[in-house]
Order: structure tokens, then sequence, then C-alpha cells
């Protein structure tokens, strides 16, 4: 049975061989990766939704002027209002736009998410890299480490290491990195221990490439899209725990404005003034989703057998 | 007859359009007898055997034509229906019995649980059945053996297994899908023995699917060639192999390296590759890789014509002539493939010999240069 | 590339087709008592308690020019001697002289520098091309990691390679799926010519493709044989594959060389009764030519701690006194042709049977 399916595949591949004009451009992983998005219209949305978000936070970052109202200011008098024509989701306790402070929280959560992706990526890939491709005691020591860091629920953890370093938004980055290194570093491992067995890296040791070239020409491009696929998903995790900190309180600092934080604070006026939390709430939903779904356009774009197809 | 297929057609639709994986495909096999479908990947003669047993996966289905067991029509049948005839008067092995086999439970349990749930015997019974079935498939020790889990048996004995399994509700007819592609030579010797000596003994008839033209020859009794979907040839199997018709068959039969050849010559070589099945050539599915086409074979799709119980697909044998055209085109397909070769190999002579002289010269001025 | 096609051609006219025995220059690779071992169970500590003994003291020779064709089923041990030669795995013993050098007695890094000249074709050609590389980075890779052209030429020598294997030169653009069985396997070969091998070791080349297909690879390496003076190990597991290809022929059972002789007399007279019975074992499409067939009792032996005596003899249907006790050494029966069995033995138990 498989026999025959992948051979109705198959020779369609070397039919479009034919059809094909000769392409002398080599094109490289990220126009797979782009290829990926743009072929499927969830994560085509998703990609926007997300450039976006990017859009917005550079903007409000730099050009604060755009916004309605000053997200820090506080204006008692307007203090838990409705969704209205003037405050588009309400105000806080404080009087403040909520509306605004949305927007600016864009630049806290994509920083959160960028950055502690970044920390637990450098380090898993390193230690799940050496770990697969020596084996032996080297590999046995790292994985048990990762194994007890996996023991222990992540949010613990990540509250555990705040704790030590003390509160603040760039000290939950490094947790939050620090927290998901286990992950990055087994799905490396396993990985590189699969492809080390494979036929073309017996055929570039044969040629008298080194470990290095193998590893690097070999092994990990074919790694780099669960990996890059992972690290999209990372993303949505680290903004997720990111708010769960924030909700904690154990994030950003007032008055900064935080999803998670906003969320947090909230829920004092849960029944009063939903709207403290709807909209934040909303915000974090639609950003995790859009990463997910953005996550799953970049894992067909980087198959090259589902791509061609 | 046993089993009647008539003009099975099977698609699998994907997202570029419809596979035609079975064409119009029609043959019988009697009961007692071994039919074998011979083919490449892509042949369909996999979907053939998986359509007549009922166990096409999603999106495959049956698109037009009948198919009657026993006089029962197949197309038609309930799930529930197939499940019943599937056990009973219908059974299948399949090239791989590693993964056909329950890796976590005794081949014992395995066999029984096969007997009984289409038979109400007891387990003692039922037990001693399948130690009789082990030990008919030629297991040493069945009495042990039957303890056995898959993974501590070689590839030949899971096969047996395999072969004990289906074999245990005395099937009518057994498919056999590539049974011994995945075993050594000597193990294969074993395997075809004792199909060929099973159906002597029970009179079930046997549908062999293979690849390998030489198990067809020693074990079946009547020969379907098929190729991209469609029969292009069938004949009792002395038949096939002493006159091949098919073009197909002929380049096929040509490019295995034999025994006895003369080796110095090139293989024949099928020229090209199975054609992408969703854009197959207008006319014959052949064309393109065919020594002997003419215009109207990129035209249409020639017929299956009968020739005194020899069918061939193909516009040569619409004339009397036909078979000898066949030959004769590809005889001068050979020639040349022969002559190029040749024409290579003087010009590799003469510079051997060009090489071994100027190696003489230089030898030769060495030891002038040691003498002075 | 013309003046090692010159040599080899050369060496090639030398050697001579049939099996008269050559000077010693003229033997490219021998193979000396090989052994592999590996471990098959390990206590708590990581030490081995039982052995696979999967190529025991194994020896051969492969002359310049000349196909050398070795034969067995699974587990015989074929792919492990290949294996060991392409530096893939290390012999437990014995001694791989290479042109002259002995590749055993080097350490990792001068052993590297012989990579080059023994390279290896994949059995699996869906498994042995970087599914991340264009066909054209894949054939360039060994010449540029060996350093053979500059950097500009690559490209060229490429296309050339690409042409010497039948595939157009605007396919060097393309990934491996878009490629069939037969394509790939066009590619791989590619590979291994692309740093001017003195020895390719083909790993049985062509039993994952379809029967036509295989035509097409046999008749390739076939030519290029002939056309750039190549010597092949050619490892398969069928009698009948091989014989097209090699000039002389190792038949190999669990872990054992069996039988060594030149194809004619190989086929035309085998020695060993294994050979025997895989020659019989494959159905041939002739029914002229279908003699009795033997048809061995049993299945391959675990070659985990394989008792002492032939590793045959459990399945021999010629048996003679003493093929229980020791393993027969392969010896010269006939001249050029050896063979491992007691029957041959001089004075041995089964001399009369051969008489």
């Amino acid at each position: 049975m498989s026999k025959d399916k992948k051979l109705a595949t198959e020779p369609a591949a070397g039919a479009a061989l034919a059809a094909q004009p000769v392409k002398e451009k080599r094109e490289s992983i990220w126009k797979d990766v782009f290829a990926g998005i743009v072929s499927n219209k969830a994560s085509l949305i998703s990609g926007i939704f997300i450039l976006l978000l990017v859009i917005i936070a550079l903007v409000t970052k730099f050009v604060p002027g755009v916004l309605p109202y000053d997200p820090y200011a506080q204006n008692l008098s307007e203090s838990l209002m409705g969704p209205s024509a003037a405050h588009w989701f309400g105000t806080d306790i404080q009087g403040r736009d909520i509306f605004s402070r949305v927007l600016v929280g864009t630049q806290i959560t994509l920083t959160v998410g960028l950055a502690a992706v970044a920390i637990s990526l450098t380090i898993g890939v390193l230690l799940g890299s050496i770990a697969g491709y020596r084996g032996g005691k080297t590999d046995t020591v790292i994985m048990r480490v990762m194994d007890m860091m996996l023991a222990i629920p992540s949010i613990l953890l990540a509250i555990a290491i705040m704790a030590a370093l003390g509160p603040g938004i760039e000290k939950a980055v490094v947790a939050i990195g620090l927290v998901s290194i286990p992950e990055y570093a087994r799905i490396v491992r396993s990985e590189i221990l699969a492809i080390k067995e494979n036929d073309y890296v017996a055929a570039a040791r044969v040629v008298g490439d080194s470990n290095a070239a193998i590893i690097f020409r070999h092994v990990l491009p074919n790694v780099l899209p669960s990996i890059i696929v992972r690290a999209t998903l990372g993303i949505s995790t680290a903004i997720l725990d990111a708010a769960a900190l924030g909700f904690l309180g154990l994030g950003v600092q007032p008055p900064a404005a935080e999803w998670g934080d906003m969320l947090g604070r909230g829920r004092n006026e849960l029944f009063r003034a939903p709207w403290l939390m709807i909209f934040p709430g909303m915000a974090i939903t639609l950003t995790v989703l859009a990463f997910n779904l953005l996550g799953d356009g970049i894992r067909d774009g980087l198959d090259p057998k589902a791509r061609k197809r | 007859m046993l089993l009647s297929v008539k003009n099975l057609s099977t698609e699998f639709p994907v997202k570029k359009g419809i596979v035609k994986a079975v064409e119009d495909v029609s043959f019988d096999v009697d009961a007692g007898e071994i039919l074998a479908i011979v083919g490449e990947s892509g042949s369909g003669k996999s979907v053939t055997s998986l359509s007549v047993m009922g166990l096409l996966a999603e999106p495959g289905h049956v698109a037009g034509g009948s198919m009657e067991f026993e006089g029962k029509d197949l197309v038609h049948l309930s799930e529930r229906e197939y499940r019943e005839l599937r056990g009973n008067d219908m059974a299948m092995i399949f090239q791989e019995p590693m993964t056909s086999l329950n890796p976590v439970y005794r081949v014992g349990k395995q066999i029984v649980e096969a007997i009984r749930t289409h038979e109400n015997v007891s387990k003692k019974e039922a037990r001693e059945r399948a130690i009789d079935m082990l030990r008919k498939v030629g297991i040493p020790s069945p009495e042990k053996r039957i303890d056995d889990y898959p993974h501590q048996m070689s590839g030949g004995m899971r096969q047996r297994v395999m072969i004990a399994m289906a074999l245990s509700c005395n099937p009518k007819l057994l498919i056999a899908d590539e049974p011994t592609t995945a075993l050594d030579v000597t193990i294969q010797a074993q395997i075809l023995d004792l199909l060929r000596r099973l159906r002597d003994d029970t009179g079930m008839a046997v549908l062999l699917i293979t690849h390998d033209l030489g198990v067809v020859s020693e074990t079946a009794d009547r020969v379907v060639v098929m190729y991209c979907g469609q029969v292009v040839e069938e004949a009792e199997v002395r038949t096939l192999f002493d006159h091949p018709m098919h073009p197909y068959t002929l380049g096929l039969l040509k490019s295995i390296p034999r025994l006895e050849d003369d080796d110095s010559k090139r293989l024949y070589m099928i020229k090209g590759m199975v054609p992408n099945p969703l854009e197959m050539p207008p006319g014959c599915h052949f064309s393109d890789r065919c020594d002997s086409c003419m215009d109207i074979c990129r035209e249409k799709i020639p017929d299956l014509v009968d020739l005194n119980g020899h069918k061939v697909r193909c516009f040569l044998y619409e004339n009397a002539e036909g078979e000898a055209k066949s030959v004769s085109a590809i005889a001068e397909a050979e020639a040349e493939a022969i002559a190029d070769a040749e024409a290579a190999r003087d010009v590799e002579a003469s510079e051997a010999l060009l090489a071994a002289e100027e190696l003489r010269e230089a030898e030769i001025e060495d030891i002038e240069e040691a003498s002075r | 590339m013309s003046e090692h096609n010159e040599q080899a051609a050369g060496a090639q006219a030398q050697a001579g087709a049939d099996g008269t025995s050559a000077p010693q220059q003229d033997i490219l690779l021998d193979v000396q008592h090989l052994t592999k071992r590996f471990a098959a169970e390990t206590n708590f500590f990581g030490k081995a308690t039982s052995h696979v003994q999967a190529v025991d003291d194994v020896s051969f020779q492969i002359r310049r020019g000349e196909a050398f064709g070795l034969v067995g089923e699974s587990g015989c041990g074929k792919t492990t001697v290949g294996k060991m030669l392409v530096n893939l795995l290390r012999p437990t013993s014995g001694k791989i002289i290479f042109d002259g050098h002995d590749l055993t007695a080097m350490k990792p890094a001068e052993r590297k520098a012989y990579c080059k000249d023994i390279q290896l074709i994949f059995q699996d050609p869906y498994a042995s091309l970087n599914p991340r590389m264009r066909i054209g980075d894949i054939i360039a890779e060994p010449i540029l990691t060996n350093n053979i052209l500059p950097k500009d030429n690559v490209e060229d020598r490429v296309n050339e390679l690409l042409e010497c294997v039948g595939l157009a030169n605007y396919m060097r653009n393309r990934y491996p799926h878009e490629f069939s069985g037969g394509q790939r396997q066009r590619v791989g070969i590619a590979r291994a010519l692309a740093v001017n091998p003195k020895l390719i070791v083909c790993d049985e080349p062509v039993s994952a493709l379809d029967v036509s297909i295989q035509a097409q690879v046999l008749n390739l390496l076939d030519e290029l044989k002939e056309q750039f003076g190549l010597t092949y190990l050619f490892i398969a597991h069928g009698l009948n594959v091989v014989k097209h290809v090699s000039d002389r022929v190792g038949v190999m059972y669990l872990g054992k060389m069996m039988e060594i002789a030149p194809k004619k007399a190989l086929y035309a007279d085998p020695l060993s009764p294994y050979t025997q019975a895989l020659l019989s074992a494959i159905p041939s499409v002739d029914p002229a030519t279908k003699k009795d067939r033997i048809i061995l009792e049993g299945d391959v032996p675990s070659p985990i701690d394989p008792p002492p005596g032939c590793r045959f003899a459990g399945r021999c249907f010629a048996k003679v006194e003493g093929c229980d006790e020791v393993m027969p050494p392969l010896v010269e029966v006939k001249p050029n042709h050896q063979c491992a069995c007691h029957r041959y033995d001089e004075g041995g138990p089964g001399t009369a049977v051969v008489a």
C-alpha cells in the first residue's frame, strides 16, 4: 500500500521537474518559511496580525503622541468607565484609558516573548547538540539535569528563579528563558540522534568531512525546521508565562502597562468592570493564537515534501 | 470461478486531481489456482489487491466495475460483511511480517484470537489448532515457538506465522502481497515452496502480488502484467515467459540479469521512467518508453485483445505480425546499444595500448638514465 | 581526470581479465584477516558480555581495474566489510592494505587522507542524500572538502559529473525529493565519482530500485568502470545481480568468507554447498535452466557467539565428519578458486566426495 502511495507522489515530483523552468537563484530557508506562511490562510492572517503588533509596538514606543490618551496618566474623575466612543475599551480604576494601555502593552509582550525565546533557544540548542552528537556520559549528565528541570512545574520554577533574582521585567525574561531550556534541548537532541543515523551523514564522513562540517552542513539544517517551529510556538508560551507572572504581580512594576499585570489588577473588579479583564485577556489570547498558527504555517513551509505538492 | 473482477477502477483524489491507481482491470481467479499480478511500483497491483480485500485507505475508493467472490458482490458489501468474509474465506499476507504482527502479544495468542473471532471453539482447541498450523507451515518445535514474541523470530519465521494465521480459518483465497520481498533468497525459496505445497494440500487459490518475474515464473499458473494501473498482458505462465507479446513485458524480461546470460553484453534497458499518474501520456501509457511506438500509440489507449487466451493491450497485435515487430524493435534497440558499447570499448582499448606504450618508453628512459 | 584515467586503463590492461595471478603491484586492495566484533549485550558497567561476530577473519584481494562481487544473505557481514573499507567502522583486528599502505595501522588523521580514494555508493537512494541540499551542492561538497579543484572550476566539474551519470545539468539546482529513486542513485554515483576515487564500494546499489530502473543503473556502473578504469567492490545479496558486473566473486556466510573464485568458475562450478544453495535459490524466469532446487532447511543462525565448526554446518546438506568441530580454512582448491569446506580438505574426511 504505502509503496503505491509513495509512487503516486514520487513521479509527480519527477514531472514537476520537467515542467518547471530553470531557476538559477538559490532560495534560502527563510524563503521557505515565507512560502509556508503564505500558503495557508490562517497563518497568513496570523502573520499579518503579528506584523501589525510589531508596528504598533514600534510606533507607540517612538511616537507616543499617536495614542488617544497618555497610558500612564491617572484621571480619577473618569475611573472605571465602560467602553464608549471616547474610551473604546473603557478605563481602569485610576481612570487610565485601557485601549492606550493595551496598545503600549504590545511593547513589553513582544520583547518578553522574543528575548525569552532567544535565551532558551541559544542555550537549549547548544546543550541539545552537544548531548546528541557526543552521546555517552556527556549526554547522560546534560539530559539528567534537563529532566530535573522538567520535573518542576515551569511557572513554579520561574517564580523560584524570580524570588532569587528579585522582581522586574528583565528578570522575568531571564526566568522564563531559563525555564524552557529543557524543551529545546530535548527536541534538538532527539532530532540529532535520528539524523545522525542517516546515510547522508555517513556519506559526508566517507568523503572526509570534519565533525564541524557534518554538524553545521548536514545535521543542524535538518534540525532547523523543528527549531524554528518550536521557537515560534515558544514565543506564545513565553508570552503566556510572562502574563502569568504579571498576573501574580511578579513581572512589571507599576505603572508600566503589561497585559498579564492588567489582567491581575482587573480581577478585583471582575463583576463591576469586566472590560478590565476582557480586553487584555483578548489581546493575550489573539497574540498567542496568532503565533501558534504562524508556527503551523512555517512547519508546512519547511517540509520540502509538503511544500511542492 | 472463485473471484471475478470486471472493469475495476480505483481512484485516489489528491490535491491536484484524481490519481487513477487502477483503471479498467479485469481478471478471474479459479479455485486452486495461483494467479500472479506482476508490475513495478505504481503499477496498481497492490491497490488492486486492497480493493478486492476492501482495505483501501481513505480517500481511495472503488470508482467503477464489479468484483464477485463466489458469486457474491463485493463492491456493495457492508464493512461488517466484509470483515466476516476476510477472516473466513479470504485471507491476506503482507510484505513486512514484522509490522503485520502485534509486537506485544505472543504469536500463539494472535493465532488463537484469529481462530476464535471466526469460529466458536474453546481456547484449548484453538491453541491446538494453532500448534497444528505452525507445524504445517514448517516451524520447528511449534509447541515451544507458539509462546515466542514476534521479535524473537527471524523474518522468515514471522512470515510463516503470518501464513499460519491466514490459513487458520481455511480460506478459499489467499492474497499474498509481496510475501518474500523482505526475505533472503534462500528463505524466499522456502516460503514459495511452502505456498505451492499448501495450495496443493488445501486446494485454496492464491493471488500473488509481486514485482519479481522470477518468483512468478516459479510459482504461478497464470500471470497478469500491470503497468500504470492497467492490465497490459495476461496469459498462462509458460506462454507468457516463452512468448511475451507486450513490449513492456518483453523489455522487463530482457532487462533482468540472468545467470545464463553472456555478461559482456550490456543489459537491455527500458528507457525513461514511469510517468506521473496525474500526467499520463494521452495514448498508450507505455508509449513514451516503448521501442516500437507508432503514431496511433500516442493518440489512443489500445484495447485488451484476446488472442486464444493470451490477452495483450497493444496496437501491434491489431494485425497478425505484431509479435515479430515488437521483438525486432527491441532487437534493433539492443543492437544499437551493443554497437555503442563496443565502440566505447575500442576507444578504451586503443587508449590502454597507448598508455602501456608510454609506460614502456618511460621505463626505457629510466633505464638509460640509470646506466649513465 | 584524464591522467588518472590513462593510468588506470593501463593497469587494467596489464591485470588481465581472467583469474591469472597478478604481480603484487596490481593489487589495489588487500584485506587480511579482517575481523569486526560488536558488543551484543553489555553488563551494568557497559562492558560487553557477549559479541556479535559480524566479520570473522576475512581475507581477499581486489586487483586494479577489477570488479569484485561480495555476496551473502542479510547478517553475513558484507556491509560491515564495506563500512570498514570506507572508514565508517574501525576493524577489531586484521589489516586493510590499500595501494600499498596499511590503513588499519594509521592514526585517524592520517587515515582520513585516504578517505577520498575509497568511495561508497549507498543502498537506499532516499536516505543517502541530504534533503536540504541541492543536487549540485551535494556533488560539489566532496570536491570542496578535499580541495580537489579551485572553487571557480567546481561548477563545470559538477556539470561534467551530472552528464557522466546521465542527468541534465539544469537539475543541479533541484532538491533530492524532486527525483525518482533511479535518478537519486545516479546522484549518489556522481558524488562518489567527484573525488576521482580509486575504489568504489557499491553497497547493494540497485536493490531498492524497480526492475526496469535496475538495468539502467547497472549499465551505468558498467560504462563508468570502462570509461574511468574504476575498481569496484560490489556488494549484493543475490548472485544474479553480481554476475553481470563482477570479474571475481566472494561468497560470505555469517561473517566468514566461504568461497572466492573468478566469476565463470563460480557460476559454472560452485564448490561450497552454500554457494550451490544460493545459486539454486534464485528464481529463474527460464524453465529450461531450472535445475533440481536445493531448498535449505532452517534460518541463518544468530551471529552472537557462534559455535565452533563450520558456520554453515547447521543447514548444510553435504555435511561430513568434522564440520561441527572445526571451521574449515579458506584454501585454494583449484587454481584461483578458494573455498572453505571440509569436503575439499587434503586428505581430510571429505576427499572422497570430491573425487
